[in-house]
């Protein structure tokens, strides 16, 4: 090896060995949040950039996300300073793997949010960092069709089929899109809105006369939906390729169409059934790990996080909407607008029915989704009869619930133990 | 450094990297597939058994892997034989030809995705060409067969390319005087193939045939692409249980399950195409 050679790898050596201590100083933001590239660049940019510590935001699918917590969990020593996910997955956590965040002097204008936020103890594991929720959204193309009669922003199931219909009839195509795809979020649909909208529960009426009813009325809508649901992950795609004309989903899961084409696309509150407007508030939350090397740069974050300022640059990358009491400016991306407007109107409406995201369910989370997408591929993909697949699948509902002991949420009434499948 | 010690010294590193990232997890999975906390049991499989999706992921895995292996080895042998008799530009047609190695699974799935889609280049061509009035729905669930087609197209697509590059260099072992001699006697060029290409290739389509079917057993991505949530595959169910569930314990159990599956049709392609002793070239 010639001098020239043996200089240079000790230089470059050296300089990698420099960088990684650089990157090692840095908050490390470990995330399920903001994931899209653009997202996490404007999280990045936009919205950490001012930290004066740095940030090394990384956002994650939840597997990776959790598994690498875990590890660290496990092995009592870690690298990730501060967590940011949904109230789900924190929910899923030991609390005590989480540190107390009460004493911040920080906190949500939400009192729900933050009892929420308490994970079933007295301190404040998480901190409330984020809300969404679910809203529809239609191609004004698709206006023309709605029943007569029909208010827009007070719609109910039957003339949402009804516009299905229409529109079917009128283009020769099925135009109502789900997001029934594999990433598709079409559990909390059936737990956050057709449920609580037909059967004024999730858990308990999980197998109710009401719940045939949701599904016959489902299987309707669905007789006029594009049939390639089950490949729709992202509706904003459909959206805007013109696959689908109405459509549910999250808000941050329609931006995208609304900020590339806002006079297209309009944004409007769920649909009511009987039992009211169901719908189902999204929250996500930051928290730091008991292992996390850097405690107080990440307490530093947290509080930096909940700031007026921070929220709204939050809400402008991510499109989810502030946590504490802030004055929204007014050159807000169209997106944002438009969804604020609909989940506003869905809120304050006088049959509003919210529904909990599922809580207290620890690691059988997933298995309580499933239970919903099951009946939904069982019911409504292979057409089996409704009430033989609710009874089977009321079993595993039995099952979870009694697992777990997680007592009912609303809209659900409150319940002694384990939430009961009556 | 003694002669005789010589080939084990080589081989050391490989061998402590197959037991540091190969048998050691191995040993893991099973461990975490065979018990529940207390000791052993087979409470994982019974679980991930029962799932009534389970015989239909495993008879989707085997339909798949039945239709499309076949077919690839059949295309792979006509482009290998076709390469090898190229007297100019072999590399490149070669090089083009294993383009689609270097693609990800997913990024495969999504290309045929971009074909199949009501928005997709198929429905543009056809509606272009004014074969249909307006885009038709491809991939639904109400027409599974095209979800199975455009699956096997992109696998085809994808991955016949590995077992071409096998069965490439195992035809280049075969000794051209064997040609030669056949030439003398006027054997026609089928019967060349079909008795000095095919038993003199056997060693390599074996080792193609066997990788071929191992990730056949593993496909996913192409499939969670295509065929959304109406083509469960086993590797799919087991990133459900995995990711979805966090049912560790239930997606190494269904781990355990496709090796054995695989174990099976490696000793059965091994057997079928067995090289006798003292027949290798």
């Amino acid at each position: 090896m010639s001098i020239h050679l043996k200089l240079s790898v000790a230089v470059s050596g050296v300089a990698m060995l420099a960088g990684a201590a650089a990157v090692q100083a840095e908050t490390l933001f470990w995330s399920t949040q903001a994931r899209p590239a653009e997202e996490a660049q404007a999280m990045r940019t936009e919205v950490l950039g001012g930290f004066e510590g740095g940030v090394d935001y990384q956002p994650n699918e939840d597997g990776p996300w959790l598994t690498r917590l875990q590890a660290e969990l496990q092995a009592d020593s870690g690298s990730i300073d501060l967590l940011g996910s949904l109230h789900g997955n924190f929910s899923a956590m030991n609390p005590d793997d989480l540190m107390d965040l009460s004493e911040l002097g920080v906190m949500s204008a939400s009192g729900t949010f933050n009892d929420l936020a308490k994970l079933g103890t007295d301190s404040l594991q998480y901190m409330p960092w984020m809300q969404a929720s679910y809203i529809m959204a239609a191609n004004t193309e698709a206006l023309q069709y709605l029943p007569e009669g029909a208010d827009i922003d007070a719609l109910t199931y039957d003339q949402l089929i009804a516009w299905a219909a229409n529109v079917e009839e009128a283009t020769g195509q099925k135009k109502f899109g789900f997001p029934a795809g594999p990433k598709g979020l079409k559990h909390r649909f059936f737990q956050g809105y057709l449920y609580p909208s037909y059967t004024n529960g999730v858990v308990r009426t999980f197998a109710s006369p009401e719940a045939v009813t949701a599904w016959e009325k489902f299987k309707e809508l669905w007789s006029h939906t594009n049939p390639a649901s089950t490949n729709f992950s992202f509706m904003q795609e459909q959206l805007l390729n013109g696959d689908a004309w109405i459509v549910f989903d999250h808000t941050s899961r329609l931006a995208q169409a609304f900020n590339e084409r806002p006079d297209d696309f309009v944004a409007f509150p769920a649909p009511a059934g009987p039992t009211g407007r169901g719908f189902m508030p999204v929250l996500a939350g930051v928290a730091i790990p008991r292992t996390a090397p850097d405690a107080e740069g990440a307490k530093a974050l947290v509080t930096y996080l909940m700031q007026p300022e921070t929220q709204i640059a939050t809400l402008k990358a991510t499109n989810f909407f502030p946590v504490v009491d802030v004055e929204l400016p007014a050159d807000l991306p169209p997106s944002v607008k438009a969804a604020g407007e609909a989940v506003a109107k869905m809120s304050s409406s006088a049959d509003a029915n919210p529904g909990l995201l599922p809580a207290g369910l620890g690691s059988m989370g997933g298995d309580f989704n499933r239970v919903y997408v099951d009946a939904f591929e069982r019911i409504v993909l292979a057409g089996q009869p409704i009430e033989q697949v609710l009874e089977d699948q009321k079993k595993q509902l039995e099952k979870i619930m009694n697992e777990t002991g997680a007592p009912c949420w609303a809209p659900d009434a409150p319940s002694e133990g384990a939430c009961p499948v009556e | 450094m003694e002669a005789r010690l010589l080939p084990y010294f080589l081989i050391l590193p490989v061998t402590l990297f197959l037991c540091l990232f190969f048998l050691y997890p191995f040993a893991l999975v099973a461990q975490q597939a065979f018990g529940t906390g207390d000791g052993f049991s087979l409470d994982n499989f019974r679980e991930v058994v029962s799932y009534w999706k389970f015989p239909i992921s495993m008879k989707n895995t085997f339909l798949l892997a039945a239709a499309v292996v076949p077919i690839q080895l059949a295309l792979s042998l006509l482009m290998a034989t076709m390469v090898t008799k190229m007297q100019k530009g072999r590399d490149l047609v070669l090089y083009i030809w294993t383009i689609p190695l270097g693609i990800s699974d997913l990024a495969a799935g999504i290309i045929w995705l971009a074909i199949f889609e009501q928005s997709g280049f198929l429905n543009s061509m056809m509606v272009g060409l004014g074969v249909t009035d307006q885009p038709v729905s491809l991939l639904s669930y109400q027409t599974p067969w095209v979800v199975f087609l455009a699956i096997m197209l992109a696998e085809i697509w994808r991955a016949t390319a590995i077992m071409l590059v096998i069965l490439v260099a195992g035809i280049g072992l075969i000794p051209k005087e064997y040609y030669e001699a056949a030439d003398v006697f006027g054997a026609s060029r089928w019967k060349q193939f079909t008795r000095i290409t095919l038993p003199l290739l056997r060693p390599s389509l074996q080792t193609a045939l066997v990788l071929r079917v191992i990730l056949a057993f593993e496909v996913f991505a192409v499939v969670a692409a295509l065929g959304g949530t109406i083509f469960p595959v086993l590797m799919g169910e087991i990133y459900a249980y995995q990711f979805d569930l966090q049912n560790g314990g239930a997606a190494a159990a269904l781990a355990i399950i496709v090796l054995i599956i695989s174990i099976v049709f490696t000793l059965i392609i091994m057997r079928a195409l067995r090289v006798p002793k003292g027949a290798t070239i």
